[in-house]
């Protein structure tokens, strides 16, 4: 049976200068989930998802991703100076499958002001604002970068909400990558998850799969603590 | 991506083009009568294509990778190469346009004068089109110091020391080069040629013989030199040999002048005769570029600055591919 990948990354490294933030990295990311990937500040995963984009090009190895992606960055970037309605016209100009009434009813549901300039947005309508641009692009896969870091706890209830409704929404499998170094987030969202420290793999599978593996794990928290203190050692 | 490109450079186009045209009605309204006006307008036309190049170019690159936003822009449909196109396309037209505009006022204004017959190339910089060449070129080295630098004050300040770099060097180097000038010999005239020196003060040369300017309307004279019938020039011991009261304290003007002071009688003889010994062997050199040379080296310079402007762009385009 072929197995379905939305990214495929095989001997994948990333260097700065003389650091490398991401070594000799291979992995699959699953289509139709909602992926989570954890892992420590630095650990690589904006590298990663970065990479996966297209934003960086890798040093060593290769990444293919398999699907047209939506992505949101860390800190949720936007044009400060453009009011919410002007990026969703940016939205349409930038985008080949642009879906301008699903954007609007987001926008509205998110609760922002169309003539609002961005720069004046909360935190958390900027993540709303920019999880709206990804999704109405349609697209097959989702990659969020640390989407909820900054967000306060209400606001961050809020947006992951908004991601799991896009996900239902989407109705034909959307695969979503989100990248986080709280096991929090990930637990009520996701059903696979890649665990990334020092710039490797340590974990990949389905949750129920990882739990159900480690008998002494008792939560998803646990297992991620475990595997991150056997990976310092 | 059109209407991106354009919704980045609204705000800072419409405010240039109203500052620009507010200038071009006080312009209009004095009739040209007003000097101060036609001095700020000469400005004007020399400074904006470096302003504008620093202050639209440098940041369009270098801003979406200070704010972070080239992360919203360049993972959507569009490519950079692209993204990038349009974005130096509408800018930089912008530009254009606004340098063509402060330029077409200095043009007009110097209408008369030209038919004067008058220093028709004292403001070949500042007119027609070439500041139209500048602003291109000007724009395009900004938007690549943005992308090298990554950092929009740095690119802003290496611009305009590049740009005004790169414009004085051609100014003072190719420029002249551009066509071969022509020359003119004639006899060196003893009743309107004086002795003095000239120039920016920091590099004075020192005192030689001064022909008037030749009759030439609006040509553009490169040099004027005194040489003898081999083309030697005249050096300053010949000159002393010839003349050994030169200089000596006492005033040198041309013998026709009609200066402020009118040097005594004995010197302006002194001088008269002086002159007369030299151009017994040396006559007056002029290099120049006619008045009907004036077209071919606007249009000369401004295709240098396209084209340098072009491959800027290209290499944006390539720096712009490279980063991450």
């Amino acid at each position: 049976m072929p197995v379905d990948n939305a990214i495929e990354a095989s001997a994948l490294g990333k260097r700065y200068r003389r650091r490398w933030a991401l070594a000799d990295c291979t992995l699959t990311v699953p289509a139709g989930q909602v992926v989570g990937l954890v892992g420590p500040n630095g650990a690589g995963k904006t590298t990663l998802l970065e990479l996966a984009v297209g934003l960086l090009r890798p040093t060593t190895g290769t990444i293919r991703l398999r699907r047209r992606a939506g992505f949101v960055a860390q800190g949720a970037p936007v044009y400060a100076d453009l009011s919410v309605a002007d990026h969703l016209r940016m939205g349409q100009g930038l985008s080949a499958r642009w879906d301008a009434r699903l954007a609007w009813r987001r926008v509205e549901e998110a609760g922002l002001d169309p003539r609002q300039r961005a720069g004046r947005l909360s935190g958390g309508q900027r993540a709303q604002l920019a999880l709206t641009l990804a999704v109405a692009r349609r697209p097959e896969l989702l990659v969020l970068d640390e989407p909820a870091a900054n967000l306060d706890p209400l606001a961050r209830h809020d947006f992951l909400d908004s991601v799991t409704r896009a996900v239902t929404a989407s109705g034909q499998g959307m695969t979503v990558v989100f990248s986080s170094h709280l096991v929090a987030d990930l637990e009520r969202t996701c059903g696979y998850l890649i665990l990334l420290a020092g710039g490797q793999v340590r974990l990949a599978g389905q949750v129920d799969t990882l739990l159900a593996a480690d008998n002494h794990a008792r939560s998803l928290d646990d297992l991620v603590v475990s595997c991150l203190r056997e990976a310092a050692r | 991506m059109s209407w991106l490109a354009w919704r980045q450079s609204r705000a800072q186009t419409m405010i240039v083009l109203a500052a620009v045209l507010a200038v071009a009605v006080a312009a209009f309204a004095s009739g040209r009568s007003d000097t101060t006006i036609r001095l700020w307008l000469s400005v004007l036309a020399v400074v904006v294509p470096g302003l504008l190049g620093a202050f639209w170019g440098a940041p369009l690159v270098a801003g979406e990778l200070e704010s972070g936003s080239f992360r919203l822009a360049w993972t959507q449909d569009v490519s950079r190469a692209r993204w990038l196109a349009w974005r130096l396309a509408v800018t930089g037209l912008a530009a254009m346009a606004v340098a063509g505009l402060a330029s077409w006022l200095v043009t007009w204004w110097a209408g008369p004068l030209d038919r004067a017959g008058l220093d028709k190339f004292g403001s070949f910089d500042s007119r027609d089109i070439v500041p139209v060449g500048y602003a291109a070129f000007a724009f395009a080295l900004g938007v690549l110091l943005g992308a090298l630098l990554r950092a929009a004050v740095p690119a802003i300040a290496a611009t305009l020391v590049v740009f005004t770099a790169a414009r004085l060097a051609f100014r003072l180097l190719a420029r002249p080069a551009l066509l071969p000038p022509l020359t003119w010999a004639l006899p060196l005239d003893p009743s309107t040629t004086g002795y003095g020196s000239s120039g920016f003060l920091p590099l004075m040369p020192p005192p030689s013989l001064q022909p008037a300017a030749p009759d030439l309307p609006n040509a553009w004279v490169t040099s004027i030199a005194i040489v003898n019938g081999k083309g030697g020039a005249l050096t300053s011991g010949e000159l002393a040999s010839a003349c050994p009261d030169i200089g000596r304290g006492r005033g040198g003007g041309p013998a026709g002048g009609s200066g402020h002071v009118q040097a005594p009688q004995g010197v302006v003889d002194a001088m008269h005769d002086c002159v007369a010994r030299i151009a017994a062997t040396y006559h007056e050199v002029v290099t120049y570029q006619p008045a009907s040379r004036y077209w071919p080296l606007q249009w000369e310079e401004l295709g240098v600055f396209l084209a340098a402007a072009l491959l800027l762009a290209a290499a944006c385009a390539w720096r712009v591919r490279k980063i991450g």
